[in-house]
């Protein structure tokens, strides 16, 4: 397999830059005379400390070549709807069914407003309840809340459901201590440390999981719980997880399961069996809805019957054939954000989970599991590529890879991999969160929406790459070459000095831009 | 301008199964090793903006290499005789920046980084160019044309700098037949992508935001009490945070907010400690792991009997720890008693209010 990828490049200029003075899309027409002789100047609304003396500077652009603007920046992505993307591991990627997509544009869903009445949106909390109920069941969890919108936001509702949950007993003072694994999601360490706990890091042992003498000795009268991924960033389950929370639950603590990515043990595995007193799923990985460009999205939390109490306000509660949000929770966490939660998500996702049920649910993951095995049979051609862990050690639905020895022998690594994969059609490949133990990592996820063929083609460009770089470094170092951008300059990315997070930032920094 | 100045002799004992070239070049000649640093520093050369102007050390120690590169040199200074000596480097380094270098790009190794570091210091920021048998130093970049591309970049760019802990082997320890590192002081290195510890890890090992939560967390918890404070940029950021001038490479202690001891002997520790005994924070030199018995032997098991043996706190960046691929740190204070003492599972502090269990051996 040879580069045959090419897409387009145009020299498009932002929409600011576009169209001429007094150019139109779309001309209002004025008011006709009688209407304006008795609306009010809407102008007179608006207090005049808070009216513009300047109008905006506005794009002025007609509508063709608005629209051309934007269908050429569409081409010059690389999306899910038209590229394999498996390579962003740990994300989840995987086919939302545009069905889903009509349901959510119904006006019955499209035009609900949060602030509506309970009795005109009886509907919609209906789809929030039932949710709730299959989110239990999947998870083995008494309840759920769909307020936090985001994987990390449920991860620090959890964390704060565990500091009221001491609280409530008069250890809260005590017991400040969250463990974590190296190699659970970032969130789970930074979640717990932004609820005010000391964070306690776990190490992989040589298994490529942390060991219960590590554990051991993390365990103390300050542990307040553990917050932990499985199977962890690196696709391997933990077999020892039934000891883990039989140890946290004997010091004491809770046991919070991140199973933002749920797709390697979904339908097979529960996380009260495991021994977990609260878990969340993210609703836009393994529930299929999708990612949204980093939201709006939804992380469900779940909860154990006797911690139901702390979860956010409000919860949705069934009472006969009508349904009700329930403000009332004196003993709540509070508010994670506004409201109960991202209802289009909660739609596509309900809808997702009933298209397929049960046996479909578990049918998911067994093909998920299957999918990434084949992937990573044909990743092992892969020349300088190597499992950093024992491979007797089965990694589920994720593999980390490494690419030392490659870089090694070339001086080419996984981020120059990760490039080249797009003059083959691909999407990059996601590394490693931080910290990097693994040198020059890759995980790989191919979900249960991928074919043989979508796999076989990755893993074919994957090899053709590495060959390219054993016959010629500089060619794959300088790469890619057929995309809309070719290399930019990452250092920006670990530099806080050059973020520019909002106008008001761009400003102050007026200084550094142009860098 | 940038000053190029190479070790014509460093790699030499690579090839040949030595673990150095530092005297031992006429060995490793004897043994058929081909000097390869001036090749490495051409490929750096190329690397380089063609417009910026260079200045070398005369002949094989850095001219030969601008020439080979297709380059002329603006401005030389002296070259040694040709058999070049660690006072050679020195000599030439400092030359290159009183002249006005910008920037010291200099080719060796570990070896050559330290005589760098001792001819200029922080005075004028260098890189290094991978050339020698040992690579431990965190002021190199990847490969030498990463090193040219960096050094460019630093130039036409906004020039942001960081130290950089100049490593090399503890002299001392390897007379006592231990073989290990010690930390030798800091070179300011431009910032930016293709540095060495980057490879390893995207965020380095001086990341300071981990680095001052460290040392945030440490003088809370050092209080008023006593410390030793080991060598080392993440225990130096403690000094920094108390306000007291602790050195970079030595031993310290501190009491009541006061620095009593400044780079102090062991026998001087034994006497300034008393019955409260003392925290000793110490943190992991070079890519190995070793936290005790390596350029920081004055910690002896004496010393840290008197200063209590469960005392020992070890900090470390969470780049640093990653760098060590899972591999336990070591101990090896030359008694196997307090070794034995202290293996076993740690808290080292990461962060503020971040704690990793990590294993010692």
């Amino acid at each position: 397999m040879s580069p045959q990828f090419q897409q387009a490049r145009w020299s498009e200029p932002l929409l600011s830059e576009l169209g001429t003075p007094g150019e139109r899309g779309y001309v209002p027409t004025a008011p006709e005379a009688e209407i304006a002789a008795h609306a009010p100047d809407p102008l007179t609304a608006i207090p005049p400390a808070f009216r513009r003396s300047a109008p905006p500077r506005l794009p002025q652009v007609a509508q063709p070549q608005l629209l051309r603007h934007f269908y050429r920046l569409s081409q010059e992505t690389l999306g899910n709807d038209v590229a394999v993307d498996f390579g962003l591991g740990t994300c989840t990627m995987k086919y939302s069914p545009k069905v889903n997509e009509h349901l959510v544009r119904m006006p019955e869903v499209q035009d609900l407003h949060p602030a509506q009445h309970e009795d005109t949106v009886q509907g919609i909390l209906e789809v929030l309840w039932r949710l709730e109920q299959m989110l239990c069941a999947i998870s083995g969890l008494d309840r759920f809340t769909l307020q936090p919108p985001s994987g990390s936001a449920a991860v620090y509702t959890n964390a704060s459901i565990v500091r009221a949950y001491h609280a409530s007993r008069g250890e809260g003072e005590q017991r400040d201590e969250i463990i974590s694994s190296v190699f659970s999601h970032p969130c789970d360490q930074s979640g717990p440390w932004s609820a005010g706990f000391q964070v306690v890091e776990l190490y992989p042992g040589p298994n490529g999981y942390p060991e219960l003498d590590a554990l051991k000795a993390a365990l103390s009268n300050r542990t307040a719980g553990i917050v932990i991924t499985n199977p962890e960033d690196t696709g391997i389950y933990n077999p020892h997880i039934a000891e883990f929370t039989r140890l946290v639950h004997e010091a004491g603590g809770l046991c919070v399961y991140d199973q933002a990515n749920a797709n390697g043990i979904l339908g097979i595995a529960r996380a009260r069996e495991a021994g977990f007193d609260l878990c969340h799923f993210n609703m836009h990985k393994t529930f299929s809805s999708p990612h949204n460009g980093m939201g709006p999205a939804m992380g469900a939390s779940g909860v154990k019957e006797e911690l139901a109490r702390f979860l956010p306000a409000p919860v949705v509660e069934r009472r006969g054939d009508r349904f009700e949000l329930d403000w009332n929770r004196p003993d709540s966490i509070g508010k994670i954000r506004s409201f109960v939660g991202n209802a289009q998500i909660a739609v596509r996702s309900y809808a997702w989970i009933l298209a397929l049920g049960p046996d479909g649910i578990r049918e998911v993951a067994e093909t998920a599991v299957l999918n990434a095995n084949y992937l990573a049979t044909r990743l092992r051609e892969v020349p300088g590529m190597s499992q950093p862990y024992p491979t007797s050690n089965t990694p589920i639905e994720q593999f980390r890879w490494s690419l030392e020895a490659l870089r090694e022998e070339t001086g080419v690594g996984s981020a120059d991999i990760s490039r080249n994969l797009a003059d083959y059609g691909f999407q990059p490949v996601f590394g490693s969160h931080h910290p990097f133990i693994v040198p020059e990592p890759l995980t790989p996820e191919a979900s249960e929406s991928f074919s043989k063929e979508d796999i076989d083609r990755w893993a074919d460009a994957m090899i053709d790459i590495a060959k390219r770089a054993q016959a010629d470094a500089d060619d794959v170092l300088e790469g890619p070459y057929r995309n809309a951008c070719r290399r930019i300059d990452a250092a920006a990315l670990d530099d806080p000095e050059r973020w520019v997070p909002t106008s008001r930032v761009e400003r102050a920094k007026g200084a550094v831009k142009g860098d | 301008m940038i000053g190029l100045v190479v070790n014509p002799v460093a790699g030499l004992g690579g090839a040949v199964g030595l673990k150095g070239t530092d005297g031992m070049v006429d060995e490793a000649l004897a043994r058929g090793a081909v000097p390869r640093a001036g090749e490495r520093a051409v490929l750096a050369v190329r690397a380089l903006p063609a417009d910026v102007p260079l200045a070398a050390a005369a002949g094989a120690m850095g001219a030969d290499a601008v020439r080979a590169a297709g380059r002329e040199p603006a401005l030389m200074v002296d070259g040694g005789d040709g058999a070049t000596t660690a006072d050679d480097t020195r000599r030439a380094a400092l030359d290159l920046a009183e002249a006005g270098c910008e920037l010291i790009l200099f080719a060796g190794g570990d070896g050559t980084a330290r005589d760098v570091c001792a001819a200029i210091g922080d005075r004028v920021p260098a890189l290094g160019v991978p050339a020698g048998v040992k690579i431990q130093s965190a002021a190199f970049a990847e490969s030498p044309r990463r090193a040219g591309e960096l050094a460019g970049a630093w130039l036409t760019g906004r020039r942001r700098e960081r130290a950089a802990e100049v490593v090399d082997l503890d002299e001392e320890a390897v007379g006592a037949g231990r073989v290990g590192p010690r930390l030798y002081g800091t070179l300011r290195v431009p910032l930016g992508p293709g540095l060495v510890a980057s490879a390893k890890s995207p965020s380095h090992d001086e990341d300071p935001a981990a680095v001052n939560g460290i040392a945030a967390r440490m003088v809370e918890r050092i209080g008023d009490g006593t410390a030793i404070l080991g060598p080392g940029t993440t225990v130096a950021a403690i000094g920094r945070d108390l306000d007291l001038e602790t050195t970079l490479v030595g031993v310290d202690l501190v009491r009541g907010g006061a620095l009593v001891l400044r780079d102090a002997s062991e026998q001087e520790l034994l006497e300034a400690l008393d019955g409260d005994g003392a925290t000793v924070v110490v943190t992991p030199i070079g890519g190995q792991g070793f936290v005790l018995g390596r350029g920081n032997q004055q910690i002896s098991p004496a010393v840290l009997r008197a200063a209590g043996i469960g005392r020992l706190t070890v900090v470390a960046t969470p780049a640093k720890l990653a760098v060590l691929g899972g591999r336990p740190l070591i101990v090896d204070t030359g008694d196997d008693a307090t070794d034995a003492e202290l293996r076993g599972w740690h808290r080292l502090v990461t962060g503020y209010d971040e704690e990793t269990i990590y294993r010692v051996e």
